[in-house]
This record gives C-alpha cells, structure tokens and sequence, in this order.
C-alpha cells in the first residue's frame, strides 16, 4: 500500500497527543521532522518482481513466513517481506543474488531428500517446513546432525534469514519495500511517529521529577 | 540555512589549514575564523545536511552513510607487532562534515581532576606508561564552560557529588528522564549511590536557531534530522561559515602534509572526489584526523628528515592507543520502559570514577548509565550491520538473551515481548596507555586510494579487564536492586574494534614520551599542530568527546594567540 503521508496530515497526526506548549517549544524541530515524512511518502511500494520469477518468489515468501510465522499478529508475509527481497536483490544488494541463485536449488533438493512425496517447499505442512529450515540452518543444534547443511544451502539460509528480518523491521518509510504499514514495527510495540513527548512508559509515568541526592557527610568514595 | 561561504584557491596560501571538520576540527575552525583568520577545512567525507540524516537503517548502518567505508577503506588487526595482521574491519569514525559528532551518543560529561594527574597520584602502573598532563582540569575548566554553551549541552550543575568544580552552571535544564533513567535512578539510590541527570549534548530547549530533540529514537549511529544534537556540524560550522572567512571543502582525502627545506609545513596534499592531486597552501596546518587518522597521515607524510613519519623523532606516533573499557549489561523488565523512545542516555552515576587501587586491585575507574541505544534491527540481530554485508558473521550478539530463538515463532514472540521491555547498563572505564597499543601503516593492505592501510594492533592491559569485570558486577547489583526480570552481560573478550580512539599523538612536556606541546604544537614542527582524541594523555572514564571539544577551544585560544605575536610563521 502506497504510504499516503503528507506534510499537513502529518503535522496533524503528531500534533495529536502532544500537549500545546510542548508543540510550540518543538515548532521548527517538528517541521523539519515532517519534511522527512512526506520526502518518504513519496516513494511507493513495488508491485511487480523484478528479480524473482513468480515461482520462486512464492518459494521466498513462503521460507520468509516461516522465520517470522503470522499469527494473531502479522508475520513477514503481511510485512511483505519477498517484495523488500526482490527490491535488495535488483538495487541495493545484489551481491547477494548469486546466493539466491545458488540456493533456491539447494532449498529444492533438501526438500526432495526429506520429504520426497512433497513436491515444493511451498507446499510442504509449517511442521515440514521448519524441518526442512532447520536442517539448513548451521546454528541449529541437537539431533540434527545427519542433515547438516552444505556452505551454500548454510549461507543460503542464512541470508534469507537476515533478510526477512531486516524486511520486517526497516524503517517503513525508508522507500525499500520492507514493514509494509509498519506492521513489523507494530508486532514489536514502536510506535511509528518521529517524535514522542514523555511519559514514554511504565515506569516513568508516575516519576516525582528530580530530587537531590541526600547529602553525605562526606564525598563518598568507593 | 548554509551560506556563501569563500571559496580559496589552493595556490592561496590561506591562514590555517585543518584536516578533519569532526569535534575538534569543527570547533578549531569556529573559533579560529571567528578570530579573523582564513581557514579552509579539509575533509574527506561528503558534505551532508539534516535532510540526509534518515531513520533507514539499512542505508545509515549497512551502507555506512555516515562512516568510514570498509570496502574502500580496508583494515587489518593484530594483538600484538608480532604477529602478522589480518585484514579485519577494525574500526568506525565518522566521514562526513562534523565527523564522529554527527553520530555519537552525546554523552557529555567532563573529566575530572583526577584524570590529569594520575600518575602522581597513585605512582607508575606495570606495563603502562601512565603520565600526568602538562595542563590540569583548571586550565581546561573554561573551556568546558564553552563547549556547555557554545556547543549546547543540557545537565544540571551540582546534582552529582562527585564533579568537579565549574564556573557556571548548564545553560539548558536536563532532558527529560526516560524509563531506564527512573530504574536506574531508584535502584541506585537503595543501594546507597548517587545517580544524576545525565549532561547531554543534546538540546532540551531550541536554541540558536536549532530545535529541541523531539525523542524520535534513532539518535545513537544516526544524523539528527532537526539539528538537536549538538554535532560540530549543527552546532560549529555554521558559526564558521557565517564569518565569510572559512571554506570547508568535502570530499577532499589528504593524504599528505608538505614540509620545505627549512623544517617548515607549507600545506596539505589531497585527493578531490575525483581522484585529481592538490597541495593546499597555508602558513600553518593543523590536523585534527581523529586518533587514527591523525597519526596515520604523519606517517603517510614521512620524508628525508622525517623518516619515521612527520613530528615523529619521538617515535612514539600512532602508539599509547587507548579505547576505553566497555562493558554492557543488558536487562528485561516486567512492564514496557519504551526506551526507544528519546535519546540514548539520561540517567549516569560517577560512585566509582576514582577506585582505590589498594582496595580494588587493579588501576581504574568509571562511570555507569542507563541507556537504550539499539534500534529494532540492532535488537534483533546479532553482529548488525555487520550480518547486511556477510549474512552468518558471527561477532556481537545482538540485544536478545543469549541463546535466544533465531527465527520462527519463539523468534518473533520473544522479539515481541522484549523490545519495549529492554535497557542495558552501559560501563564505561579506562584504558591504559600501553607502548605497544597502536595505530600504523599496514606494510601490504591498501586501500581504494592506493595508501596504506590503518593496522590496530591492540591487547587491553590486565587492569582494564579486571575493571570491566569490577563495573559488570555492579552493574548486576543494580539490575537486582531495580527487580530486572531477565540480565545478562556481554562477554568480556579482549577489543579487537576501535570507536574511542584516544592517546596516539599524545601531550607531553617532554618531546621524547610524547608528541605536542600544551599549546598542541608538535615538538618537531613549528608549524604543525594536531588537536583531536590523538592528543589525550589519559582515557578519562570513557566519555571522551567532551575533552576533544574543551581541548580544541583551548588550542584555538592558544594558536591565536601564537600567530597574533608572530610566532607561528
């Protein structure tokens, strides 16, 4: 979804919970924060995959729900976190394509080799598919050494892996394609505004304001 | 809004030279253009503005917006000179008008008394060099009274017993205190210390046609995107700039200091964004690189009378490397702190800045604060932004519990509960000067220029450990005394990475242990003059920007003074 922030509703939004005086002391701050909003508003999300065909983005997506699974809450798949893949992969990391190249055949044979009767990841149960990422992560450990990962399907994994992670919690008005709508950003309690006035939490809520340090007879010493 | 600035000829021989436009090269060029004299700054990264400080951490922190390349600014590493290095990412500064100060967490806190006298206080130290300063915490007191103002700092004089005497207080109240601050702030106090208002330099007011911080939460790594935190970029070279005397020229890599026949520097040599060659000429340069920089463009520059490297006959260039100790401890509470919200840090206590070497057995000292400095992504990854470039890097962990789920459901829900629930206490210590800690010229790594690389070769004196483990206890107390839910520490392993990078071209009296004068002339060369972490004789506890700053009015003072009796040329 485009991300339709303008200057003024954005002045408008943040001026919500913020109190009047806290507004005119922060005036210029918040125009200038507001300028960045609305620069950011103006990129758009992709619509169309560049890198993968649609085939293996369905494969991405699918491995990418799987590291961060949607439940009551969304995953990377709300987060839309394959388009913010096949955006890195054609403009700001496509040093790592050989990698995808190279592992979505690696992913195929895994799946073959564990499940020979399931025809693609894609269609392979959640159960299956952990399984089978489990079996290509390195890091995992215990009794699953017979199904240890070969360099590529390990770096393989492993660049999915930080890449879903990134795709779900980028800024969402960075204009990469990732946390679309901020859910990822939502799934995590941050707040998606520039600014926020205190009390921030729990604790500092019901805070006296600064006392003096009761005074010691001498200057302590540790 | 910048203004028509000057734009000098190279073959203009202009006052001053400076290399570096960071927290010292910024303020050296304020003050010195102010003072009437022509300046061109000369520094190698792009000349960014707020519009360009984003919230994107993959363009910021993966792509290094702000720092040091290490694509085409390759590094090695080594433990001790030994051993061959191995190209290694080694350390991060700022490259960009402003430098470091765009980036920094904005801790402000000044040194002590103690910290310039030292070695007279509890004797030599085995395996160190510890040395006193040839100037003391009263010459240096104005000009932190100027850094307060001029620069903008937000604290609250005398709320801390154990700081040193100033001269007028903070020209701004506090910022306001985050969820960590008020746990901090409580625990601290059962258990019989004495937390305090963190000094910040941030604005908590608008101020010189800058604005108050608006707590957006990408502060620490990140360029303030409303000119709140006081970098040299928002804060000093406007200043420089307004005076119509003084052209910062970006993009521009020196890489080489002139020297005539007579021992004199004539300029700086540096490679435009294109690549083409130019000498600079000035009567007088001044370098001010940053600790690593610094030393390594002495040494690029060495010539028939210099063979060691520019100012080098001490030998002691690039050595004396001090990074500060570090050590962080990172908490889980019940209920959500919301401390991505704000700035980094807002509570501190100074109980343990000067430790009793006698009781404690070992030299050292520090400070503790309260602070959330990751992002999402910092929170979430181990080794970010490391793990953007070489995804399976192993290296820091990240700001989950130690053997946390990686992925999948567990992942997420874990991320889910802990991110607004975090805080970390962050230990900041000393370093001692160790001969062999050092920056140099790597003999076969090259960078994208065709120069030497930049080796660190580094092994933390004994005592820096054990102070690191010392503050982690307390550290552990104070998470008890607050109810923490959940803690743990970073491991401590001996640094292999440098952000502080202090103590290499350090002050001296004499020429043979040390490399410039009080004045921050170098011993050597009448001309030359180096002001930046470089120049610190001791670590401090940590917090050592505020020093850089304070040094760097001071010098400005006392090179203008110098050219104004002709002493210079």
């Amino acid at each position: 979804m485009i991300n339709d922030l303008t200057r003024r509703n954005f002045l408008a939004r943040a001026g919500a919970g913020l109190s009047a005086v806290w507004l005119s002391n922060h005036w210029s701050a918040l125009v200038a924060a507001a300028e960045h909003a609305h620069q950011a508003a103006k990129s758009t999300a992709p619509v169309k995959f560049q890198f993968f065909s649609p085939e293996e983005a369905i494969e991405i997506d699918a491995m990418t729900a799987r590291i961060i699974p949607s439940d009551d809450a969304a995953g990377a798949r709300e987060a839309g976190v394959v388009y913010f893949i096949d955006r890195a992969l054609t403009t700001f990391s496509i040093d790592h394509q050989k990698t995808y190249r190279e592992g979505l055949p690696e992913l195929q044979a895994r799946v073959h080799e564990l499940f020979p009767t399931v025809g693609k990841f894609s269609s392979a149960t959640p159960e299956q598919q952990d399984q089978i990422l489990h079996s290509l992560d390195s890091h995992a450990g215990g009794g699953r050494g017979i199904y240890r990962a070969g360099a590529n399907a390990s770096s393989f994994f492993e660049t999915v892996r930080v890449h879903t992670i990134v795709g779900f919690l980028i800024d969402p008005d960075s204009g990469r394609a990732g946390n679309r709508d901020g859910v990822g950003w939502k799934v995590i309690g941050r707040d998606r505004d520039h600014m926020f006035q205190p009390p921030f939490g729990f604790y500092d809520k019901d805070y006296a304001g600064w006392q003096p340090n009761p005074p010691d007879t001498e200057k302590p010493r540790a | 809004m910048r203004v028509d600035t000057p734009k000098y000829k190279t073959s203009d021989e202009v006052d001053f030279v400076i290399v570096g436009s960071g927290a010292a090269g910024g303020i050296m060029a304020k003050e010195l253009s102010t003072n009437g004299f022509r300046v061109v700054v000369l520094e190698q990264g792009p000349y960014l503005t707020e519009a360009d400080f984003v919230h994107d951490e993959v363009k910021v922190l993966g792509e290094d917006l702000l720092t040091n390349k290490p694509k085409l600014q390759p590094t090695s590493f080594r433990k001790t000179p030994n051993e061959k290095a191995k190209p290694q990412h080694a350390l991060v500064y700022g490259r960009l008008v402003g430098g470091t100060s765009v980036h920094f967490t904005a801790n402000f806190w000044r040194f002590h008394e103690v910290d310039f006298v030292e070695r007279s206080k509890i004797g030599p130290v085995p395996g160190a060099d510890l040395r006193d300063w040839p100037i003391t915490y009263a010459d240096l007191e104005p000009y932190y009274t100027k850094v307060e103002w001029e620069i903008g700092v937000s604290g609250l004089a005398g709320a801390s017993p154990f700081d040193p005497p100033r001269s007028k207080p903070y020209p701004m109240p506090p910022l306001p205190v985050k969820g960590c601050g008020v746990v901090f702030e409580r625990a601290a106090r059962k258990l019989g210390w004495h937390p305090f208002p963190a000094p910040m330099a941030i604005l908590s007011q608008p101020r010189a046609g800058r604005g108050a911080c608006v707590n957006c939460g990408f502060c620490l790594a990140f360029g303030c995107e409303v000119g709140a935190k006081s970098s040299s970029l928002a804060a000093a070279i406007p200043v420089a700039e307004k005076t119509g005397r003084c052209e910062i020229r970006p993009n521009s890599y020196v890489h080489r200091i002139e020297m005539d026949n007579n021992g004199r520097v004539t300029g700086a040599v540096y490679f435009d964004e294109k690549r083409n060659t130019h000498l600079q000429k000035a009567q007088a340069v001044i370098v001010c690189a940053n600790g690593a920089e610094t030393p390594r463009l002495l040494l690029l520059s060495a010539n028939k009378q210099f063979p060691n490297g520019l100012a080098n006959s001490s030998g002691i260039v690039g050595k004396y490397l001090m990074l500060n100790s570090g050590g962080i401890t990172t908490a889980v509470f019940e209920h959500p702190l919301n401390d991505y919200k704000g700035f980094a840090v807002s509570r501190i206590l100074h109980d343990f800045y000067e430790l009793d070497p006698q009781k404690v057995g070992f030299y050292g000292g520090g400070g503790l604060d309260a602070r959330f400095d990751m992002t999402p992504l910092s929170l979430a990854l181990e080794n970010w932004p490391e793990v953007w470039r070489n995804p399976g890097a192993s290296g820091q962990q990240g700001g989950l519990p130690p053997a946390s789920p990686r992925w999948g459901k567990a992942f997420k829900d874990t991320l889910a509960h802990n991110f607004s629930r975090t805080m970390e206490i962050f230990a900041h210590g000393t370093s001692l000067p160790v001969e062999t800690n050092s920056f140099s010229l790597d003999p076969d790594l090259k960078d994208a220029w065709g120069l030497p690389a930049l080796c660190l070769t580094y092994k933390d004196h004994p005592d820096d450990l054990k102070l690191w483990a010392w503050q982690n206890q307390r550290a552990h107390e104070l998470l008890d005394a607050a109810g923490a839910q959940k803690k743990w520490s970073h491991p401590i392993t001996e640094s292999e990475f440098a952000v502080h990078l202090l103590g290499t071209c350090r002050m001296g009296n004499d020429s043979k242990t040390s490399v410039i004068n009080s004045d921050h002339r170098t011993h050597d060369i009448k001309n030359l003059f180096l002001c930046d972490g470089s120049s610190l004789v001791t670590s401090g506890r940590g917090q050592p920007t505020m020093t850089i700053e304070a040094l760097a009015f001071r010098a400005a003072d006392r090179i203008t003074a110098l050219a104004k009796r002709g002493e210079i040329t």
